[in-house]
């Protein structure tokens, strides 16, 4: 594995290699999407550390291989957080760049945005070796195409994530749960429509299944957490409401994924809110388990890795008007199937020819998303 | 501003392509006439003028496809157009080009409250939106100074902010799908009705592309429920610096007012002349802050941030007990391009971005230039975010003047890259920005980003002049 210590150094690794290599952080995704056949491994691990904080523009930098889990120390140092929330569900070990690559959000996704949608500025290297820079330090940009959100997502695929800049936002000063019980996911997607739909600002709705509980979550100042509690509460009979405490720890939770049982592969499915329990419904004939998330459109489905698993899953997806995303899976699995939903032959075209722009060589991370 | 030299055999063909676009669009969608091409001839960068080989206006997408195809194989540049209302130029013609305009694709397709989504064509307003689905009390964010007239596809062309981006986020934010389609006629469809890209994120990258990538037929965009209420208030103060830095001691206490707006002393003397708002003209700068909820929640953060405010000593201070106060309050910000052209009839309006912190110190070397320069600027700037919107007057009768305005406004661009931040928050580059790229971005970026658009559109048809700097 080579771990360059230097921006110049990636550039140098990039310009020497003559066969494909694995791009990655620190490696804890290297399950998800398709395996890469690379001579060798291309690790941003060894480009740590935060190279601007500027709490009053809610702005950081971040080299690549910093660890997440280190930017949010030093964020809730100065009560301040990552708007998107990324899920530590591949560990404490996720570097930003992977998070970026990756385009790795948690609950707050749903009305707060992506990570793609906080992503200011990259540094990168593209295919050729080149130093590259698009976007800034500043919160509002439209100069020229929007190559950092192209390269958020991206997977490796077309250039060397060095650095990303992003905004961040301060940390609520208190946290409320409306917990309504005894839900199927169709009332339970309902409950979450209206919540999303008040004009209360919900930060997160999520349903357990195995629980029958759905979560609502405001995050505000205390006399508008308790006020907006109360409101949303008093819509539904029964609901309970959880205090900041209660609310961080379910909410850390949900974000991690938790609740899945143990399992052999791992997916994630993106639709339209409404058909959320219609994907839950359809894969556990298969034998998968899973819950909602973002008001019932994002369904993580954990289970068995199996062919006809992944099918179900891709035909309620397809059903619901979305997408999916094979989080982790042995390579068999990953070798197999389609990990991101197939492109139309027009869309396929384009995107051979903005790879072919940046990475003439073919070689980061050569099918990874895709088997052609 | 130069444009790339026209195609000799498509000027000379002109009568020939006219006929070419009758046999595939009805009679009623091509003009051809000098007069009736005279009002595409500008947009709203009106210094610049162009007249177009001839206009389209598509009422489908089928229609769309075909002017596309056709345009491909004749070797035609094809200009996108909206509403028209771009401030960088974005939708100025060539003299060899076909102007696309899209604003009889005005339909909106599908609204959907518990999805939270709305389907409309691009020629749909901005306003037309949120008046579409206001009735369930819904509204799309993103809400851009020209929303009465400007079009969704052109705000998503442009990625196009507003002054209550701060809590809601740009055009950009707003989105979950797009139908696209190419200078060869494929369609592609980008999204849907979910969030997040499986794949590369084209949503991300066609938003705010200007107009290079493609021709849009269909925009899903996300839609809100609207607050319990909004109030704003007013704070002047007694320097640039002060203002400035009451700005960070608000964003620093945890508090994300929905709109945090500030204006110098000549924009607040245009603005209150214009729309009696009850400005204060002792100041040298003025914030508008605005919050959102119940009335408890806007009284209990307005209190908040009334205390921070009194510590940095305000010649005036007042917060508006009304709605109909706080329309006043907004009356003069958003009437402000009209009220400064009250003033000067020929102004142009900056966008660039600075990290806020360097606020007093672009605003005292703007001043600078404004002196050696001799023309009159007023600043509003989207405090919170950083976006700087200096108009610079001057008499576009006096070619003189207009190029000293344009040097002016460039040398204020420059600056925003200098001290870390870009040409354009929010308006675009267009024709206007586009010799100044090289002061943002390497000559390899700059390859990049073209070969991107290269992967779109090989033969560089679509709005060929504009974003990137010509190749020589």
């Amino acid at each position: 594995m080579i771990t360059p210590e230097s921006e110049a150094a990636v550039a140098d690794t990039v310009r020497a290699a003559s066969a494909p290599l694995l791009i990655q952080g620190n490696g804890t995704k290297s399950a998800m999407l398709r395996p890469v056949q690379a001579a060798e491994t291309l690790s941003t691990a060894g480009l740590a550390g935060i190279t601007l904080y500027a709490p009053k523009e809610l702005v950081m930098s971040a080299r690549a291989g910093t660890r997440l889990a280190d930017i949010e120390a030093l964020l809730a140092e100065n009560g301040q957080q990552m708007i998107a929330e990324p899920s530590h569900l591949f560990g404490e070990d996720q570097t930003i760049g992977g998070i970026t690559a990756a385009n790795i959000s948690g609950p707050r996704r749903i009305t707060g945005g992506a990570m793609r949608d906080h992503v200011l500025g990259v540094r990168a290297i593209n295919g050729k070796g080149e130093v590259l820079q698009f976007g800034g330090r500043v919160l509002k940009n439209v100069t020229g195409l929007d190559v950092g959100k192209l390269l958020t997502g991206s997977f490796g695929t077309l250039a060397v994530l060095t650095e990303i800049t992003f905004k961040v936002l301060p940390v609520s000063e208190a946290t409320g749960t409306v917990v309504v019980r005894g839900l199927d996911p169709v009332a339970a997607v309902a409950a979450m429509s209206a919540g999303l739909g008040s004009p209360f600002s919900v930060s997160g709705a999520a349903y357990l299944p195995d629980r029958r509980e759905m979560y609502l979550r405001i995050e505000e100042f205390e006399t508008s957490v308790k006020y907006r509690c109360e409101k949303l509460a008093a819509r539904f009979p029964g609901a309970e409401i959880l205090g900041t405490a209660a609310s961080l720890a379910l909410w850390r939770e949900i974000r991690d994924a938790r609740c899945l049982p143990p399992h052999e592969a791992l997916w994630r499915v993106s639709v339209r809110p409404s058909a959320g329990p219609g994907v839950l419904e359809a894969v556990a004939a298969e034998g998968l388990g899973g819950f909602l998330d973002w008001g019932g459109g994002l369904v993580y489905c954990a289970g068995p890795a199996t062919l006809a698993a992944h099918a179900a899953l891709c035909a309620a997806a397809r059903a619901g008007g979305g997408v999916w995303w094979l989080l982790r899976a042995p390579d068999a699995l990953r070798t197999a199937v389609d990990v991101l939903p197939p492109e139309p032959p027009a869309l396929a075209a384009v995107r051979k020819r903005v790879q072919d722009a940046f990475d003439p060589r073919g070689v980061f991370n050569p099918m990874k998303m895709q088997a052609r | 501003m130069r444009q790339p030299d026209p195609k000799p055999a498509v000027l000379a063909g002109r009568n020939e392509i006219l006929a070419g676009l009758q046999a595939i669009l009805p009679a009623r969608a091509i003009i051809g006439d000098p007069v009736a091409l005279k009002p595409y001839e500008t947009d709203g960068l009106s210094a610049y003028r162009q007249m177009p080989l001839a206009v389209v206006l598509p009422e489908n997408e089928a229609e769309v496809v075909a002017i596309m195809k056709f345009c491909a194989a004749e070797g035609i540049r094809v200009i996108p157009r909206g509403a028209g209302t771009s401030l960088a130029g974005g939708a100025l013609p060539m003299a060899d080009a076909i102007v696309v305009g899209m604003m009889r694709m005005n339909r909106i397709l599908e609204i959907n409250f518990p999805d939270r989504f709305a389907v409309v064509q691009p020629g749909v307003t901005n306003i037309g939106i949120t008046q579409a689905v206001q009735d369930e009390g819904f509204f799309y964010a993103p809400d851009p100074s020209s929303q009465l007239a400007c079009m969704i596809g052109g705000n998503v062309s442009m990625n196009s902010g507003g002054a209550h981006c701060l809590k809601y986020g740009v055009t950009a934010n707003n989105l979950l799908g797009l139908r696209l389609v190419t200078i060869e006629g494929e369609v592609l469809e980008i999204g849907g009705t979910h969030v997040d890209a499986a794949g590369y994120d084209w949503l991300g990258l066609i938003t705010g592309a200007e107009g290079q990538l493609g021709i849009l037929t269909e925009v899903t965009v996300r839609i809100l429920h609207s607050p319990e209420g909004a109030r704003a208030m007013l704070a002047g103060f007694a320097a640039n610096e002060i203002a400035g830095a009451c700005v960070d001691a608000i964003i620093s206490s945890g508090i994300i007012p929905v709109a945090l707006e500030f204006m110098d002393r000549p924009a607040i003397h245009a603005c209150e002349a214009f729309a009696h708002a009850g400005y204060p003209l002792d100041a040298e700068a003025m914030l508008i802050i605005e919050v959102e909820g119940s009335e408890d929640e806007q009284t209990d953060m307005l209190r908040r941030i009334r205390e921070i405010c009194e510590r940095f000593h305000p010649v005036s201070m007042r917060v508006s007990e009304t709605a109909e106060e706080s329309a006043a309050i907004w009356k003069g910000r958003k009437g402000a391009f009209g009220a400064v052209g009250r003033i000067s009839p020929d102004y142009l309006c900056m966008d660039g971005t600075i990290p806020t912190s360097r606020l007093p110190e672009v605003l005292r070397r703007i001043g600078e230039l404004s002196a050696s320069y001799e023309l009159q600027v007023a600043n509003i700037f989207h405090a919170g975010d950083g976006n700087l919107h200096p108009l610079i007057m001057f008499n576009a009768n006096d070619p003189a003047s207009f190029a000293k305005a344009e040097a002016f406004g460039a040398d204020i661009l420059r600056l925003c890259v200098e001290v870390g931040g870009c040409l354009t928050g929010e308006h675009g580059v267009g024709i206007e920005k586009r010799d100044l790229m090289s002061v943002q971005f390497s000559a390899a970026e700059l390859a990049q980003m073209r070969a991107i658009k290269s992967a779109f559109d090989p033969d560089w048809l679509l709005n060929p002049s504009k974003v990137f700097p010509l190749l020589t």
